[in-house]
This record gives structure tokens, sequence and C-alpha cells, in this order.
């Protein structure tokens, strides 16, 4: 199927009638997924937005309940987001983290219902990457620049239009409603050769990764990757994959709302313990735990990498602690059976 | 730059050798176009890594707070400003400290530069005298360093290090202090007006603290955000008002502090503008106590002293 470029807001604006619409929305010098209420104010740039799309089903700040105690007793609210949902203009690696933090949010031990009804009542309508930027590396880790998974529909930039690629039940439903038309056979030639076309420069080995993660727990070199470090949540924050968080209470007297907010464990408070007891005392703990959980625990647990090759933590880190540099210096690093 | 980038190797490498300090804490080549990345070095081989390029902005006195044993550290102007002010507050030992000291006319803000390809990715940053040529995927443009420096950096008169135990490089002629245009312009702001301004940068703002890490003055062991017994300021990202007030007060402990350097800022990922904050204080110090942090070593810093002749009669005289 095919929808011209021209006729993207209009596409837009019918979805909003029906459904809460997140598109990538210009602020400033960045893009940043916001609900639209006009088709028009989608923008489609090369580069991906500043934060990922995680935050749409797993905000910074999500208010799980709320409640008020009265003589009469304490009454409870909670509200769980069901509005029907389009995500448009995702990129695939922001589709595939999705798809790994499914693992944590849905697994044996735990059904989260606050991120699975809004999974469950979303449309994700993704768009390729013709132009992958320099820290782009999807491609080291199971990704690409048109990969489709987590995705419903994929548009392929052909210039004047989009071809549209069909992946899903719910996608098929969204793309008949909206009347898209058949691609000709020319519309798919040059979709197929956009595709070919796109080159994610950028390659991370991850041969040999893990099995260097799983003994050098105790390996000096830990002692030195951190050193640059500052400790802030940029990384983790701007991170598709990052799941951490921390619930709190936001109260005043009688009323209030639990709340629950991202954290990082790059931050001194993340394992701090009641007892004042903290056993990840210092930055070189918690640097190597970032590395451990994205290419070690989250592997051991899932079977994947928790890390879907964004480039945000390297564009985004105040000193240039550049994620790449430090997974081939894990790996180059020699390994050592002590513990 | 080549040139200041050989001269501080050989020093850095002449201190190793020579046993006179245990680490030299620079500069090295970044992963990312004209981008040095602090760098720390303990061997002369390792010192041969070291660089100075328009893109070593961060302050690199946040890393010596913690550090034991004799350090070198490769400082430029705002540096040194930020040094002055730690050891006054007993942060660093001036003694175990040897200064290589760079004089600096302002580093290159990568943000303006990709301005220039119509907000594209640059690829590649060439220096070239006084001009950068920003090569894109399919465009390139030529400027002026002078018109892509950080904002600090073009109201910074300090770029010649205040002290130093070793200059690299030549002192630059003397720059006028800028004034604080940009400021009054906000000042003379109705409430209304300024409540928005604050309104519509913080709602950006995702607590990360990336601003409160690349601050050398900011070094509490408990910051105030993190304290929850009392809990201060709520934790949650969704209040902008909260965002606002954690950043308000981060400036007022670093009023008579803060060095202007412009790390702050500098670190933000959501793009802030901080400095109309920091800058504010910076103007207030400088007018209430005619003080500026971190420019002599003697001078106490200006909230940490009085004199008997303070025009405010409350002080002493009754
Ligand atoms: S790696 Fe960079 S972004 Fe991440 S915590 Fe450290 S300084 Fe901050
Ligand atoms: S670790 Fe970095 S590159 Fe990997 S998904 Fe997270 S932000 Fe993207
Ligand atoms: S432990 Fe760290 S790296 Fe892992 S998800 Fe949490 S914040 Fe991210
Ligand atoms: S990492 Fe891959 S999928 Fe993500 S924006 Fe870059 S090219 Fe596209
Ligand atoms: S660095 Fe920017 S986004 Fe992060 S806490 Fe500071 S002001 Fe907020």
């Amino acid at each position: 199927m095919i929808i011209s470029k021209k006729d993207i807001p209009g596409f837009l604006d019918k979805l909003i009638s029906e459904y809460q619409v997140f598109a990538p929305v210009q602020e400033g010098s960045y893009t940043l997924f916001k609900p639209i209420s006009s088709g028009a104010d989608a923008v489609l740039t090369a580069d991906n937005t500043k934060l990922p799309a995680k935050e749409i089903f797993f905000p910074q700040s999500e208010k799980l309940f709320s409640y008020n105690v009265t003589e009469a007793g304490a009454k409870l609210e909670t509200a769980i987001d069901d509005q029907k949902k389009v995500i448009f203009g995702v990129r695939p690696c922001d589709a595939r983290s999705l798809v790994l933090l499914d693992n944590v949010f849905n697994n044996d031990k735990f059904q989260d219902p606050y991120y699975l009804t809004k999974r469950a009542n979303t449309i994700m309508v993704g768009i390729g990457c013709n132009t992958p930027t320099s820290t782009c590396f999807c491609t080291s880790v199971k990704g690409g620049p048109f990969d489709t998974k987590g995705l419903d529909l994929l548009l392929v930039d052909t210039g004047d239009a989009y071809v549209v690629e069909v992946l899903s039940d719910k996608g098929k439903a969204l793309a008949e409603q909206a009347g898209f038309v058949a691609a000709s056979d020319a519309d798919k030639a040059s979709a197929a050769k956009v595709k070919k076309e796109a080159k994610v420069t950028c390659q991370v080995n991850t041969d040999g990764l893990k099995d260097k993660l799983d003994v050098n727990f105790y390996y000096p070199i830990w002692d030195k990757i951190h050193e640059k470090c500052l400790g802030c949540g940029a990384c983790t924050y701007l991170c598709p994959t990052c799941h951490c968080f921390d619930i709190v209470d936001d109260a005043l007297d009688c009323d209030g709302c639990r709340v629950r907010n991202w954290d990082s464990c790059a931050f001194p408070i993340f394992t701090l313990h009641g007892s004042g007891h903290n056993p990840r005392t210092s930055n070189k703990e918690r640097y190597r735990n970032r590395i451990m959980h994205k290419f070690k625990y989250f592997v051991d647990n899932f079977g994947e990498i928790a890390c879907v090759g964004c480039g945000r933590c390297i564009k985004n880190c105040p000193v240039n602690l550049d994620i790449r540099v430090v997974l081939e210096d894990v790996r180059g690093s020699e390994a050592r059976l002590d513990s | 730059m080549p040139k200041l980038a050989e001269q501080i190797k050989d020093t850095a490498k002449k201190l190793l050798a020579e046993q006179k300090v245990d680490l030299v804490v620079g500069f090295t080549e970044g992963s990312l176009p004209l981008r040095g990345t602090p760098f720390f070095a303990r061997t002369p081989e390792e010192a041969e890594k070291l660089t100075w390029n328009l893109g070593c902005e961060n302050n690199l006195a946040n890393y010596l707070r913690k550090k034991t044993g004799k350090v070198a550290v490769v400082a430029k102007g705002c540096d040194v400003r930020a040094i002055v002010a730690l050891v006054k507050e007993n942060q660093i030992n001036r003694d175990d400290l040897y200064i290589i000291g760079v004089p600096c006319s302002g580093m290159i803000d990568r943000k303006k530069a990709a301005a220039l390809l119509d907000s594209q990715e640059i690829l590649a940053i060439e220096e070239n005298g006084d001009t950068v040529v920003i090569k894109g995927t399919n465009n390139s443009a030529t400027a002026k360093v002078t018109d892509l420096m950080h904002s600090s950096c073009r109201d910074c008169s300090y770029g010649n290090p205040v002290i130093y135990d070793e200059l690299v490089g030549e002192l630059l002629p003397e720059k006028e202090a800028a004034d604080f245009a940009e400021i009054e312009a906000f000042e003379a702001k109705t409430a209304a007006e300024r409540r928005a301004f604050m309104n519509s940068e913080f709602s950006k703002c995702i607590r990360c603290y990336a601003c409160r890490n690349a601050c050398p003055m900011c070094y509490c062991e408990e910051c105030f955000v993190d304290c929850n017994q009392p809990e201060w300021i709520g934790k949650s990202a969704y209040n902008t008002e909260d965002n606002i007030l954690f950043q308000v007060v981060r400036v007022f402990h670093c009023a008579g502090r803060c060095v202007d350097c412009g790390a702050c800022e500098r670190a933000c990922p959501m793009g802030i503008n901080l400095r109309m904050l920091t800058r504010k204080l910076v103007k207030d110090v400088k007018e209430l106590y005619n003080a500026e942090a971190g420019v002599n070593i003697e001078d106490k810093p200006a909230l940490a002293t009085f004199t008997a002749d303070d025009p405010e009669a409350f002080l002493l005289k009754e």
C-alpha cells in the first residue's frame, strides 16, 4: 500500500478524531513525541526523537492511584489509561525497545496493568530510516533501519510518498480504514531500493562480550572505565530500554497519590538501603551495573541484549563516555576467572 | 591547537616520567566530531594520548576533588577559576595540585555549528585558525570560531588562567568584562513574563541532574533533592514547579561560588537555558559585594566574609 506525503496531515487528522495520536513534534532544536491535535504538527526528521517512545508507555512520572483519607475511611482511586492510541513515526529501534520492555512488564511473576493496557490499546506506525546517523548501531544488536519488530505498520519514504508495509491485523485494519491504495510495482521497487541503500555505518562487535562479562565482575578494568562518568541520569533517562523506577507518595495532609518515577542506576541513592548501607558505594559499581545489566543480566534473564543501538546515550553524555568504546574495551580486556 | 596539544603532551610526560605527579587529568580525542573527552594519564605512554582542541569543553576541576596523591591538571581559564574557588572551600589541596594552565579564547558550541547545517548531523569539524569547516552528510559550512562559541565563553574575561604552575601557550590579550545585557533584559520583564520563561524552560527538565553533576561547585555529599527525611522537594518530574524549585535552589547554593563556566548548561540534554539563572546570580554578587568567584586566591569567598564598613547598618553598627 502507499500514501502520498501530502495526504499525511489529513490521514492523521482523521485518526485524531478516534485515537490519541502521538507523533514527533519540533521542540527547539530537537523533536519529542507529543499527543498532537493537528496532523500538520507531526515532523519526521532524519534524526530520532530526543526522548524515546518508551515514555508514552512508561512515563517519567506516572500516577498509579490517588488516595484520600477521611474519618469515614480511606478512598483509593486507580486510573489506568485505556485510551486508544496511535504512535506515528516511531523508529524501528524504539519499537524494538518496547518488545524488550514487554519482558520486564509482562512475565511469569509480574504483569503491569498500567504498561500493558497502554500496549494493548496502541497501534504502532513506524518509519524506516533512510539516512541512519553516525551513532546508530541498531544492526549490531539484532535491529535495523527497516526492522519491523514491535510495529503494526512500517512506512518507507520513497520521496513523495510512503510505501506502507502491513505487519499485523491491527495494522491491516488501520490501513484499510484509512483507505491506503495499493502500491504499484514501481513503488515497491523504489521502496526496496531505499531499503537497500540505507546504510548503518557504525558497527559494534558484541562477539564474546557476554563471556567476558560473565567472569570479569572483579576485573580491574572497571576501575578505569567509569573514571570520567559524572553519575548523572542523562544516559539512562534517554535510553529506550532502561526501565528502573522508584515509587513515591506525593501527598499533602490526607490527599495524595502514589507515583512511579524513572530511576537510574547511575545515582548514588539508587541502591541505598533503609539501613544506610549501600552495596554500590561508588560510581565504579554503578557504571559497571549499567553495562552488566544491559549486556549480561538482561541476557541471562530474557535472552536478549537490552540495547537497541539508538545512540542516544552517545549523543547526550556530557563527557562523551561512549558505550561503543566501553564495550570494545570490555571485549578487548583479558578475562580472569577470579571472584 | 595542534601545537598546544604537543606542548601539553610534553609537559605531562615530563611530570609523570620525573614522578612529580601520579596522575595528569586532561583531554583526549573523543568519539564525536570536535569532542575532547576527559582523560586520566598515569604513565608517560598514556600521556601521549592527551590533546587539545576547540571541543575541550568540560570543567576538569570536577575531577580533582576526590583525587588523592599528586595530581596535575590541564586547566583552561574557567577550570582554574573553579580550582581557586574549590581550594578556598578546602576541597582541593593546592600543594598537591600542579596546574598546567592553558590560555583559552573559547570552546565551540556544537549546537550552534549544527544550526548552520540546518540541524543535520555534524560528521566532522575541521579547525582552520580563526575559522572552522563543519561537514554534514551532503552539505558543509564555514564559520568564524567566535560566532560559534558557547555563550559562557563569549562572556568570559578570564580565559588566561588566574594561577598556574606552568603555562602552556601564549597569554591572550586581556578581554574586557562582558556586560549583562541579557540578564538586564530579563530583569526588565514583568513577573508574569519571567514566570512564563521559567515554565517553558523547566517543563522540559527531566531531572537527570546532569547540570548538578557537571558543575564543579555542586559537590554536597547529599544533595537536597536526594534527601527524603525530610523530603525538601517532590521527586516527580511532571511537576514543573518542583523542577523550577530544584534549579533555583541549586543556583542559590552556588551564589558567590559559581564561576560562570557554563558546564551545567552544556551538560543539559534538554537544552535548557540555565545560564539565565546562574548569570543572574553572578551579576547580583558582583553588584552587591563587588566580588567574582575564583578570580584570585587571596580574597575570601563573597558569602564567607564580612567587613565592619558594611553599608548594611544592621550587621555591626547599631
Ligand atoms: S555515562 Fe555520561 S550520561 Fe551516563 S551517567 Fe555517566 S556522565 Fe552521565
Ligand atoms: S544503551 Fe544507549 S544505544 Fe543502547 S538503547 Fe540505550 S541509549 Fe540506545
Ligand atoms: S539498572 Fe541501570 S542500565 Fe539497567 S535498566 Fe536500570 S537504569 Fe537502566
Ligand atoms: S538506530 Fe537504526 S532504527 Fe534507530 S534511528 Fe538509527 S537507523 Fe533508525
Ligand atoms: S541537566 Fe537539564 S534536564 Fe537534567 S536536571 Fe538539569 S536542567 Fe533538568
